[in-house]
């Protein structure tokens, strides 16, 4: 069977740019202080087959697909050694004129985020129309500028493709009218708009909702049949791979560490990487409970929780339509247990916690300890601030970037007024050791850390002032794979050792089932199913949970 | 003492420190800038019509720092002593000596015994030529220089405090004070500056304190719409709801949190509200209606150099002082921007 694309030998490096030296210097450290992104890879792609390329982020997989495209930022980006043979062609070597057309042509690509790779100012009909008008003359070999009503027709048979509903009036749509799925559904229209011999995917479902992802992943590999193309996937989730490769590439620090079939790489992983990525998959089981649930106290209860935004502002009198974000919620958190919040994008499970933190507004009734918390104002409702912390999904945005991770950790001991410096300092060396950092890391900068790091100096902060309750709104989603369980990991000894609560938001089911007792399912701000987490995922009774937990790879 | 300050930076503006003193322009237009603006700042032992130091019967006078009358010198009135008066410098002379400035001129020194009628070209003594009132050019470029300076300076730090405060309340809080806030700033924008200036000089006479606070009425809008945007932005970030969560004041969250990132874009626009501010002072005094009459400014002499033109030497030095001053300005906040890109950070 002959390959259609084969990578020899491939490297990827970055020129580093040094202040402050003078010119000699520079040239002759050059060498050294390039960045080798990637490390003379080789692999080839067969006829009509799927090859997933696994690895973390970090690992080099965007970059080599880029570099495919010849899409990397050059020439700060260079590449020290290595081929890309596609049909007999070195790539790397063609003239830019030759590489525009076998880019969109003859190799397609889709993006992670289809929100920011579509241009917002052009309608759907544009985009699509601009990939085919582009490379129209290539494709036909006879007429040199199609009519548009020829166009207009290819568009719609596309847009009917890729299973777009109601194609005629989505013509005329802008980006920001679509949803996440169609808009990707849109970028593959576009990506296959010349029937390419080759498409990259570069995480295509990663910002999707689990629901739209298995729909897209079908539509791929539906269309890789009709088309007889090949298809480079790349992802950082085996679950995708095990869906659709028929081979897997993995990938760790630029270079490849083990090739083979998903079959042989998901079952038995030889290189020690491998293993640890595959046996990173969420698992375990919540804290076990002293009492069965219905013993434990009630530590924390909404009651009918809506939240509402004005839709549409009239200048004078009251405004009468609004988007609820949150209606009629009602939720009960028990001492020592895990409250698993599960819902796709905007369903309005983090709204819920920002609700409870009286972080926005919200009606209805919070209970704290038996106490009603929600009509305190802003003075008396600081009390109990420090008996509820919050720990945001993205660690590189929820750590001030100007402040040491001492003066971070510390903020909220220097509100409570009464401790000294020296007492202040010991608690936060107590507290990172106990979250699993180095004290003598204090004085560093949040932007030193890794994500994981980040996200144990973020724990450190909201539990250093000895919370009863924590919010964990996605706090593993943006981590790798080996990092989330760390975080697992550390989130279950934190509630043994310390008897607390967990508010856990997230939309993927393995990590809500490594930390959950109990289970709400939310969607468009109502909780559609609520109660032990076992029953809920075993036996789901509500529809969408089903859907839920079918969608999941 | 100034690596102890470096040392005491956050990395990121030690990174910055380094990349503006890594561009040679800038840095060099920072050094010569700082060189003139100290030189200008002792412009009354540099230009002036009184001698420094006075040796007169055995004791020593300063008479650029204490006025001295007629009398300590034996002379004949009670009044201040006039040191360019040859009956004075002979009293002087006969018991003492004197130990003059580089120049004898201040800016308001009208010279008596000038060669040609003035204005007078460029001589030995007046290095720059005189201007129409028989007043030494050089003189008044100095102190000219030092006015607009020190001018700026103030407009700068006093429109960026009222700006940055305005701005960052409005983007903090949001809504309605937002929209208010706005609506006011337009109206306020609306009003013709000059015409304003214009009616006050009839009713009172402008001095630097009058024009500093009424040319500080208009220019502080200009800082408030960056500082509002990055609070806007700076409100919903995750590390601001965290410290909301912990119970941070709503002050302490802007003043720690937000408002190191908006000082980013504040720090980026200053050098630029200054140079802005030398010319639109330049521009009043030119016209009439800036600093009382008869005070060093170089607008003033961008004006005598217009009346004057049989006279080059006035608008040439004006221009040149002019766009030499700002040339260098713009340099340094070119550099101070080119430091302040995230750009550069995240490479």
């Amino acid at each position: 069977m002959s390959n259609i694309l084969s990578v020899e030998d491939l490297s990827i490096s970055f020129r580093q740019k040094k202040e402050g030296k003078d010119k000699e210097r520079q040239d002759k450290e050059h060498q050294d202080n390039d960045l080798h992104i990637v490390k003379s890879i080789n692999f080839t792609i067969p006829h009509n087959k799927t090859i997933a390329l696994v690895g973390e982020s970090g690992s080099g997989k965007s970059l080599t697909a880029h570099a495919i495209m010849r899409l990397l930022p050059y020439p700060a980006a260079y590449h020290p050694t290595g081929k890309i043979i596609f049909e007999e062609r070195d790539l790397l070597a063609l003239s830019l004129k030759k590489m525009v057309n076998v880019r969109g042509n003859d190799i397609g690509m889709i993006f992670q985020e289809p929100m920011s790779a579509l241009n917002p100012l052009h309608t759907v009909e544009k985009q699509i129309g601009e990939a085919l008008t582009t490379h129209y003359a290539h494709a036909q070999n006879s007429s040199p500028k199609p009519t548009k009503k020829i166009i207009r027709e290819q568009v719609l048979a596309l847009l009917a493709q890729v299973k777009i509903p109601e194609p005629e009036t989505k013509l005329g749509a802008y980006p920001h009218e679509l949803s996440g799925g169609q808009r990707q559904r849109v970028m593959i229209a576009m990506a296959l708009a010349n029937r390419p011999k080759l498409l990259i995917a570069d995480e295509p479902t990663t910002a999707l909702d689990v629901t739209v992802q298995k729909d897209i992943l079908d539509l791929i590999t539906e269309l890789q049949a009709t088309y007889q193309m090949s298809v480079l996937l790349i992802t950082h989730d085996l679950g995708v791979v095990q869906y659709m490769a028929d081979h897997v590439l993995v990938m760790n620090k630029g270079e490849i560490v083990e090739e083979g079939s998903v079959e042989n790489i998901l079952k038995h992983p030889q290189n020690e990487y491998t293993q640890q990525l595959v046996n990173s998959h969420p698992s375990g089981n919540p804290v076990t409970l002293t009492d069965s649930i219905e013993q434990l106290p009630i530590l924390l209860s909404a009651e009918n929780l809506s939240v509402k935004f004005p839709l549409s502002k009239p200048l004078f009198g009251r405004c009468k339509s609004f988007f609820h974000a949150l209606n009629q919620v009602t939720i009960q958190l028990r001492k020592g247990t895990t409250l698993g919040v599960l819902g796709e994008s905007g369903s309005g499970k983090s709204t819920l916690a920002l609700a409870i933190l009286r972080l926005i507004q919200a009606d209805g009734s919070i209970k704290f300890d038996r106490n009603e918390i929600s009509h305190l104002n802003e003075s008396e409702f600081n009390a109990y601030r420090r008996e509820m912390q919050i720990v945001f999904q993205d660690p590189f945005s929820s750590l001030s970037p100007r402040m040491s991770v001492k003066q971070i950790i510390g903020e909220g001991l220097h509100l409570q007024g009464n401790l000294s410096k020296i007492e202040i300092e010991q608690k936060v060396s107590v507290i990172m050791k106990e979250v699993g950092l180095e004290p003598s890391m204090q004085h560093r900068y949040p932007h030193e850390f890794s994500g994981g790091q980040r996200q144990r100096i973020a724990i450190a902060r909201a539990l250093v002032l000895d919370p009863r309750l924590l919010f964990l709104d996605e706090p593993t989603s943006a981590l790798d794979r080996t990092v989330q369980m760390q975080i697992i990991h550390l989130l279950r000894k934190l509630q043994q050792e310390r008897q607390l609560s967990y508010l856990f938001i997230s939309h993927d089911i393995h990590v809500v089932k490594a930390l959950s007792h109990q289970i709400i399912v939310i969607k468009e701000g109502c909780i559609v199913e609520h109660g032990d987490a076992a029953t809920v995922l075993s036996s789901p009774s509500h529809p969408y949970t089903k859907k839920l937990l079918e969608a999941t790879l | 003492m100034i690596k102890k300050i470096y040392h005491r930076c956050s990395p990121i503006n030690q990174r910055r420190i380094d990349t503006f003193f890594f561009n040679k322009r800038a840095s060099w237009s920072l050094w010569i800038f700082l060189f003139i603006f100290t030189f200008s700042l002792f412009a009354e032992f540099i230009a002036n019509d009184k001698p420094l130091i006075i040796h007169y019967d055995g004791a020593l006078y300063s008479p650029v720092l204490v006025n001295y009358p007629e009398t300590t010198f034996d002379g004949d009135f009670d009044t201040e002593a006039d040191y360019t008066d040859p009956y004075i410098i002979e009293l002087i002379e006969e018991k003492g000596w004197m130990l003059w400035p580089l120049v004898r001129y201040s800016f308001d020194t009208h010279i008596a015994n000038l060669p040609q009628p003035a204005p007078s070209p460029p001589t030995s003594s007046n290095w720059l030529g005189t201007d129409d009132q028989a007043r030494d050019v050089f003189a008044r470029v100095l102190y000219g220089f030092r006015i607009s300076i020190l001018f700026a300076l103030a407009l700068t730090i006093g429109s960026s405090l009222i700006g940055i405060a305005v701005g960052a309340t409005q983007g903090y809080y949001g809504g309605k004070i937002d929209l208010y806030g706005q609506r006011l700033l337009e109206i306020w924008g609306g009003l013709p500056q000059l015409f304003v200036l214009i009616i006050l000089a009839s009713i009172i006479s402008p001095n630097f304190w009058w024009l500093l606070a009424v040319m500080l009425l208009f220019s502080w809008t200009g800082l408030v719409d960056v500082v509002r945007a990055e609070f806007l932005r700076g409100r919903n970030l995750d590390y601001v709801r965290a410290a909301k969560a912990l119970g941070v004041s709503n002050f302490t969250i802007m003043r720690r949190h937000i408002l190191p990132n908006a000082m980013v874009a504040t720090m980026t626009m200053l050098p630029f509200i200054l140079t802005g501010a030398i010319t639109t002072l330049t521009s009043l005094d030119f016209l009439g209606f800036g600093l009382p009459a008869g005070s060093a400014s170089l607008g003033e002499l961008m004006s005598q150099g217009k009346g004057n033109l049989h006279a080059p030497w006035l608008a040439i030095t004006a221009f040149l002082v002019l766009s030499s001053m700002l040339t260098l300005l713009v340099f340094i906040g070119e550099g101070v921007r080119d430091a302040f890109d995230p750009r550069l950070l995240s490479q």
